[in-house]
């Protein structure tokens, strides 16, 4: 048992003397921190303004790049997929529906309750607007996508995970994951440049895939058991 | 000006990912991480990235520690069925 530890540790050891040795090479030879020479940046924003689109980091993910956002997306899709299947009620498990815990609106403070109920709209306005004018400031599909997806368990913030359960039927978010996903594999291949239509296409994919992979969690966490 | 709030931002960063270190117990882990997320949005803010500033705190910030403390309810209710 020692003699593997032991191997163990010298492998970490070399491992990491030549990471750091690699490292610091690497450090040494970057170009000083802050400064005015920005090649790529120069040269993606001449490009993104000739293009029309304003929002440099919009342009580059869905104009000039969106071949890499495609491998990007596919990424998430495929992790939300999986977080889906390996999540799934197996063998002798058993899910129970959402009413037979009684879990009702809990006992939570009322200024949760308060603060919860008016920010979930606001956070989805705001959501719909990071998503919308993504090709003209800060913000885009994922960015937006990202807010929407989490906006909605602010009704579980405020103690009512029936209501949350009733917002996010979960196979509806599993076709519109996909087909979001189906509808920007096209755009990226076939219509590359669209950076509003790409915009909304990640935005449904995005926050569809947050929404389905915290429903798992707390399937995970609330409903499933293994009965006796 | 622009350098004291770069230092300061970093400074935080750095702080807050010590913090998260040093907290053993992963349910105050889990809100430590929050606001290692939240620091790190206002580094990304000071760097003048606010695309990625606003990814990174919905991520860091809700989701990753969502997931962890709906993670550890579900170990915890499992264990108290299995248990004695």
């Amino acid at each position: 048992m020692n003699a593997v530890r032991g191997l163990r540790l010298c492998l970490l050891a070399a491992g990491s003397l030549g990471f750091a040795v690699l490292f610091t090479l690497a450090v040494l030879d970057l170009p000083p921190f802050g400064g005015n020479f920005h090649p790529y940046g120069d040269r993606a924003v001449r490009a993104s303004l000739l293009r029309g689109t304003p929002n440099t980091v919009s342009s580059v993910n869905f104009d000039q790049r969106s071949l890499d956002t495609l491998g990007e997306e596919l990424i998430l899709v495929a992790s939300a997929l999986g977080a889906v299947v390996l999540l799934r009620a197996v063998r002798r498990e058993e899910e129970d529906e959402p009413a037979r815990h009684h879990l009702g609106p809990a006992d939570v403070f009322d200024a949760l309750r308060v603060t919860g109920y008016p920010l979930l709209p606001v956070t989805v306005l705001v959501g719909v607007y990071i998503v919308a004018h993504g090709q003209l400031s800060p913000g885009g599909g994922f960015q937006g996508g990202v807010v929407l997806g989490t906006a909605l368990h602010l009704l579980y913030l405020t103690g009512d995970y029936p209501a949350l359960a009733r917002i996010r039927p979960v196979p509806l978010f599993e076709v519109g994951e996909t087909a979001a996903a189906a509808v920007f594999v096209v755009l990226a291949l076939a219509f590359a440049g669209q950076v509003i239509a790409s915009n909304v296409a990640v935005g449904v994919e995005v926050g569809c895939a947050f929404v389905l992979v915290l429903a798992k969690f707390f399937e995970q966490a609330l409903l499933i058991r293994v009965p006796a | 000006m622009g350098e004291v709030l770069l230092v300061a931002a970093f400074a935080l960063t750095a702080l807050m990912a010590t913090a998260v270190v040093l907290t053993r117990d992963p349910v105050r882990q889990a809100i430590v991480l929050s606001g290692y997320g939240l620091s790190l949005g206002v580094l990304f803010v000071t760097l003048q990235a606010p695309d990625v500033a606003m990814a990174q705190l919905a991520v860091g910030t809700v989701m990753v520690p969502l997931m962890v403390m709906l993670a550890v309810a579900a170990i915890r209710r499992h264990q108290r069925k299995d248990g004695p």
